[in-house]
């Protein structure tokens, strides 16, 4: 064995042109894993056990999974990884998957309240996408072995966590704009890095994802604009909503470099691509001038132009605050997560009865 | 509980020509539903003109051990490849 | 608006779909597995849009969603009938849908009824898929879709209204209706009530614009941001 992945080029064999063929095999990696507990872990009957004759040892998938990612190859479902490793992107794709079925919620409080028919298709297609994106990475989230009633259940028991962002009320219209310029603009800083993440199919849900994230982000621009120039009720409507996200947004990065737990392995196994500040501080460069563009004002007194660094320094980041809704006391945490798990338990008879369904047919068939 | 609506693998084929390609998966009660949720998820921006699912269990797939005796024989036949072939400049429809 | 619009079978069309559409995107968060997130939300944008491509041939797409009163609207009540749950919904979907169905069918010299009826056809498929796995699931996804089939019942007389206007064969539409949704509630071990298909008011119903309460609120939360800056644009 040389690599742990699929290796490139023509050794692929029929049927496997770009981009096509490598999530095939993770299909069937998940199943595998499902049927065999998770034997992905030990390919092949145990090769790893057969070290001792002279076959390769544990050693040899380890140092094979270092090169594999060291020369940027993708890690697919069934590869050997370190328990640490699959450990972490359970964890990240979890916790990502639950943010987009959250992150529905705030928005979805405006979709029957929409001011224009334009405006409420709009939103309406958002909310659909964000349900489409969990159900993405829960995909992803599967091929590592793990179900989505066990991440569901971490959601819904509080075990497993999701961005703090969304236990933020959306209070005006204009907080509709202000997620999809400045929410979904971090996201998208944070997201286009992870398209390269070295766990192949989270990479490949991340494409899919930036790709239809694109129109998010543009759709709350344009929202914002629209108040910005409108009348002056709406333009104060359009500030008041930079002034309560701008600074949620910038703790959407996570904690400094310093204190982040994570970070330094996430980045040696290329899960992560760059730190938390470099995003962050790539994400206020990218706002400022937007902000202008907008004829709106991004609330830090200490924001000003460093020539020497070219970049934007801003002030200090409340991270009392980050931390307390991270805790739970943000003002909708109990809200949030009471409706996603009321919508679970609500709907559970009928999935019960699909259930049911699907059971009598199959007897029926067999009979 | 949901835990008996098995798993699902989506295929789409993007447009007349080209092979079904795996999209990803879904959950779904019964291949039928899983049809349906594959064309509302999966097809939503006209990504698709055919879809194929199946049931992620009915999967065979080879292990990733058995990689090199499966793939590494084709290697070392690169005459398989057209590029293996070189063609003057100027010549067409090869 | 002048009274022609108000008569136009169109608006009572288009209405229909933004009601329906309006209740469907209420379901957002809610649903009860998430790909019936996506797929309640492909049906609520499928209306949204047929709706607003009826208002456009008619004026003005948001002073007609947003400028109107209760008793303005031409929508059938089965439309505005709140969601409850998912067996009220989709047992909701599959009475409008069928009928939509039938109706887009005929109206071949309207663009937007061509155009529509492939998206119609999808939505009442999902409906009748469905309406099989709920009637003939559980015992308790039995006794909801009884139950939902039962409440609703008597919103579906309206349908048959005949719209003036609309060059429609309304016995006929009538008739296979009757004939695709029995076959369905048959299907699924439901039975088909006895009780009339129509409420006990003689004024009329939704296409004179007498609506059922819940539909004033519902309104009111979807008018009220538009209606607070007046002329404003969104």
């Amino acid at each position: 064995m040389t690599t742990v992945v699929p290796g490139k080029g023509p050794g692929q064999g029929p049927g496997q042109g770009p981009g096509q063929g490598p999530d095939a095999s993770g299909a069937a990696d998940r199943a595998a894993v499902r049927v065999t507990d998770r034997a992905a872990d030990r390919p092949a009957g145990g090769l790893a056990e057969r070290g001792t004759d002279g076959e390769p040892g544990p050693e040899t998938y380890e140092s094979a999974f270092d090169a594999a990612v060291a020369a940027d190859e993708r890690i697919e479902p069934r590869d050997w990884m370190p328990d640490a490793y699959r450990a972490t992107l359970v964890r990240q794709i979890a916790q990502h998957a639950h943010s987009e079925i959250i992150g529905m919620m705030p928005e979805a409080n405006w979709l029957s309240r929409a001011p224009s028919l334009r405006r409420k298709a709009i939103l309406m297609a958002k909310v659909q996408d964000e349900a489409g994106h969990g159900l993405y990475l829960y995909g992803a989230a599967e091929t590592l072995g793990t179900g989505r009633d066990e991440l569901l259940d971490k959601l819904h028991s509080g075990r497993q966590k999701y961005s703090s962002i969304f236990n933020y009320p959306t209070l005006t219209w204009a907080d509709v704009g202000a997620i999809g310029w400045l929410v979904d603009g971090a996201a998208i800083t944070n997201q286009v890095p992870l398209c390269r993440c070295s766990y192949g199919p989270y990479a490949r849900a991340m494409v899919r994802i930036c790709k239809e994230e694109s129109f998010h982000q543009r759709q709350g621009y344009e929202l914002l604009l629209v108040l910005s120039r409108g009348t002056d009720a709406q333009h104060a409507m359009a500030q008041d909503a930079i002034d309560r996200w701008w600074w949620p947004s910038l703790m959407m990065f996570g904690p400094p470099d310093d204190e982040s737990a994570h970070s330094a392995q996430s980045m040696a196994w290329k899960i992560k691509r760059h730190s938390n500040d470099e995003l962050r501080q790539r994400f206020v460069d990218i706002c400022v001038p937007q902000a202008e563009a907008l004829g709106l004002t991004l609330p830090d007194p200490d924001l000003r132009w460093n020539e020497e660094a070219g970049h934007w320094d801003f002030g200090a980041i409340d991270w009392g605050e980050f931390k307390a809704v991270l805790k739970g006391n943000g003002p909708c945490n109990e809200q949030r997560i009471s409706q996603r798990r009321r919508a679970h338990e609500d709907g559970a008879w009928v999935r019960d009865a699909a259930a049911a369904h699907a059971r009598k047919r199959q007897e029926a068939a067999s009979r | 509980m949901s835990s008996d609506w098995p798993l699902w693998e989506v295929f789409v084929r993007s447009r007349r020509g080209l092979s079904h390609t795996h999209a990803g998966s879904l959950h779904a009660p019964d291949a039928e539903l899983a049809l349906r949720n594959a064309r509302d998820l999966y097809t939503r921006r006209s990504e698709g003109i055919s879809i194929w699912v199946v049931p992620s269990s009915a999967v065979t797939a080879s292990s990733p051990d058995e990689k090199d005796p499966f793939f590494e024989p084709a290697a070392d036949k690169p005459y398989r490849h057209p590029t293996f072939y070189e063609v003057p400049e100027g010549v067409k429809n090869l | 608006m002048t009274s022609t619009v108000a008569d136009r079978p169109e608006l009572a069309l288009a209405d229909d779909a933004l009601i329906l559409s309006h209740r469907l995107g209420q379901w957002a968060g809610h649903a009860p597995v998430l790909e019936e997130e996506v797929a309640l939300a492909n049906i609520a944008l499928d209306l949204l849009g047929q709706a607003r491509a009826l208002y456009s041939e008619l004026g003005d797409e948001d002073e007609l969603a947003y400028l109107r009163e209760e008793r303005a609207f031409r929508n059938c009540q089965l439309v505005e009938q709140p969601n409850g749950d998912f067996a009220v919904t989709l047992v909701r979907q599959l009475f409008f849908s069928s009928w939509q169905e039938l109706l887009y069918g005929q109206l071949t010299s309207m663009p937007l009824a061509v155009k529509a009826v492939k998206e119609v056809v999808y939505h009442r498929d999902h409906a009748e898929q469905w309406t099989l796995r709920l009637g003939d699931g559980t015992d308790e996804s039995h006794r909801r879709a009884q139950h939902a089939v039962d409440t609703l019942w008597r919103y579906t007389g309206e349908l048959f209204q005949p719209l003036p206007g609309l060059d429609v064969c309304w016995d006929a539409m009538r008739s296979g209706w009757e004939k695709r949704v029995t076959g369905i509630l048959d299907r699924a071990t439901l039975t088909v009530p006895d009780g009339p298909q129509h409420g006990g008011w003689a004024a009329g119903a939704g296409r004179q614009g007498l609506h059922t309460e819940p539909f004033g609120p519902m309104l009111a939360e979807m008018q009220h941001l538009h209606r607070s800056h007046p002329g404003a644009a969104w």
